[in-house]
């Protein structure tokens, strides 16, 4: 089992690593749409610091959201996920490999990236580390849930928009409590009770999405 | 797991499974929850309306909450019979749960739309404003987002018995959801916003306040219950047409 | 009763329009729930009548 899931996340990773493209375009977005509230709202540093932790964390949803398509569809398009389907192993033991593979590609370099973008929004720098770690925490419970979303809409045609109608009402908590966090640092406040608060979400995501995502990819086979 | 084995579950549930039956034994059901909504309801609003008293805070448009409280908790509970539902039919692979589940999106939804639209008429006298970040309405609006993300997916997928499998999977993710959204959103709403005071937090209401709120949720369920048993029929009609017995039963008709 | 005159019923000391207005919102949605119930029955018996004539 364990040489399955690590066989599975050694073939995606090389296969990102031939399309790289695949693994930087969420992080332009991610860059872009923190850019652009400077210009949309104002560049003033008081008000950009107050709501640079808001707006990394709705970017860094957003980039999440934007990079899920890719994480059956490849292998939904050309047959590959039919045979895995079929492969002695569990299902969720392949949607696990899938999630891991995506958050190393989309959610590590977002969180490796968050301080340079909170930076040019004027986070102050003693809420840094509460962002970080808020990320690093809540990053993988997007992709668990995301796994979920995406593997509901593998066999639909429109699955882009719906993907998000699908999972951004999931991801809400995850939001409240990682804002909350640099929001507490940003006040000098303890942020340990956030951090085991999505703690805990990840750990009930990884009890409960493996299943649902596999059930949901069974399901879209039948669909054939 | 001996014990599994030898844990049967009652006859009727074996019998809910089948659609002929459900749709026989939804007819015989309807009028009694046709009858009880009525009663409920009518008692309901006209107690809510002309004989309880005034709230010394809010005045009469605390009147609002008749429809308001009722509209929200079915808004949730409906969801949650949509996921028990949905993991009755994955679980036991029966098609009736599948279409309870599916009769069960548009009225919750409804419901859902109404609790917003009079929370948010509810709080311009209340706070001045049409719309407050207040914790439940905060969460009834992503119980709204909650509720188009199956009806889209109920869209999105032409083939029913599939369409239910999915948006089944979405429903209990979704259900086990509820409470970690309620939970984080009334805990970021008071961080936010220290000293507002919220809709019905009441630590005591007299039995006239309350008691027509109690036969308007009561009502409502009720209501709800109609209207999902008669959305249920209708999804078996149209799945089973193929079937001799819908062709029998339209001949009586 | 609480209220002493219509008028009183119907302005709610100024909150009437809200009250209402809520009112009208459930009335309404309860009965288009009930006529969308009904009208899709209909529609699916005449249409599966249909059918079966063939």
């Amino acid at each position: 089992m364990m040489s399955f899931v690590l066989s599975i996340i050694r073939r995606d990773l090389l296969l990102v690593m031939r399309y790289p493209a695949e693994m930087v375009n969420p992080l332009v977005f991610f860059v872009l749409v923190v850019a652009l509230f400077p210009m949309g709202v104002s560049p003033e540093a008081k008000l950009l610091s107050q709501a640079a932790a808001g707006v990394v964390w709705v970017a860094a949803l957003l980039a999440t959201l934007l990079s899920l398509d890719i994480l059956f569809k490849a292998d939904f398009a050309d047959g590959s996920l039919e045979q895995l389907l079929l492969a002695p192993q569990p299902v969720w033991a392949l949607v696990l490999a899938k999630v891991v593979v995506h958050w190393l590609v989309s959610g590590l370099p977002l969180v490796l990236l968050s301080p340079v973008v909170a930076t040019m929004l004027f986070l102050p720098t003693e809420a840094m580390p509460a962002l970080l770690l808020s990320l690093l925490v809540g990053t993988p419970t997007l992709s668990l849930f995301g796994a979920v979303g995406a593997a509901l809409v593998t066999g639909v045609k429109t699955g882009g928009m719906l993907i998000s109608l699908l999972v951004l009402p999931l991801y809400i908590p995850v939001l409240l409590f990682g804002t909350g966090a640099v929001a507490a640092a940003a006040q000098g406040m303890p942020v340990a009770g956030y951090l085991a608060y999505l703690g805990a979400m990840l750990v009930f995501a990884l009890m409960v999405t493996p299943w649902a995502a596999a059930t949901a990819l069974k399901i879209g086979q039948m669909q054939g | 797991m001996s014990w599994f084995d030898n844990w049967h579950l009652p006859k009727w549930f074996y019998q809910m499974a089948s659609p002929k039956w459900f749709f026989d034994f939804g007819a015989r059901l309807q009028p009694w929850f046709a009858a009880l909504a009525l009663l409920f309801i009518v008692c309901g609003l006209v107690w809510g309306l002309l004989y309880a008293p005034a709230d010394y805070q809010q005045g009469n448009s605390f009147r609002i909450m008749y429809v308001h409280v009722p509209a929200a908790i079915l808004s949730q509970s409906i969801f949650l019979m949509m996921g028990v539902t949905g993991a009755i039919g994955l679980i036991w692979k029966m098609k009736v749960a599948f279409m309870v589940a599916r009769a069960c999106t548009l009225v919750g939804a409804s419901f859902t739309a109404l609790a917003l639209i009079t929370g948010a008429i509810w709080g311009k006298p209340t706070w001045g404003a049409y719309w407050v970040w207040d914790a439940r309405l905060t969460s009834t609006l992503i119980m709204l987002f909650l509720y188009t993300g199956v009806m889209a997916l109920n869209q999105a997928i032409a083939d029913r018995s599939v369409a239910g499998r999915a948006t089944a999977i979405l429903a209990i993710i979704g259900s086990i959801n509820i409470p970690v959204i309620k939970y984080s959103v009334e805990w970021w709403n008071t961080l936010h916003q220290a000293s507002t005071f919220t809709l019905t937090a009441k630590p005591s209401m007299p039995p006239e306040m309350y008691m027509p709120l109690l036969f308007m949720v009561l009502g409502c369920y009720c209501l709800c219950a109609w209207l999902v048993v008669q959305g249920t029929r209708n999804e078996i009609l149209d799945q089973e047409r193929q079937a001799s017995w819908v062709a029998r039963y339209l001949e009586d008709q | 009763m609480y209220f002493t005159s219509f008028e009183q019923l119907i302005s709610m000391d100024g909150h009437g329009f809200y009250v209402w207005f809520c009112y009208a919102c459930f009335v309404l949605l309860v009965a288009g729930n009930i006529w969308a119930a009904k009208h899709r029955q209909q529609r699916l018996v005449k249409q599966i009548k249909s059918q079966l004539r063939r």
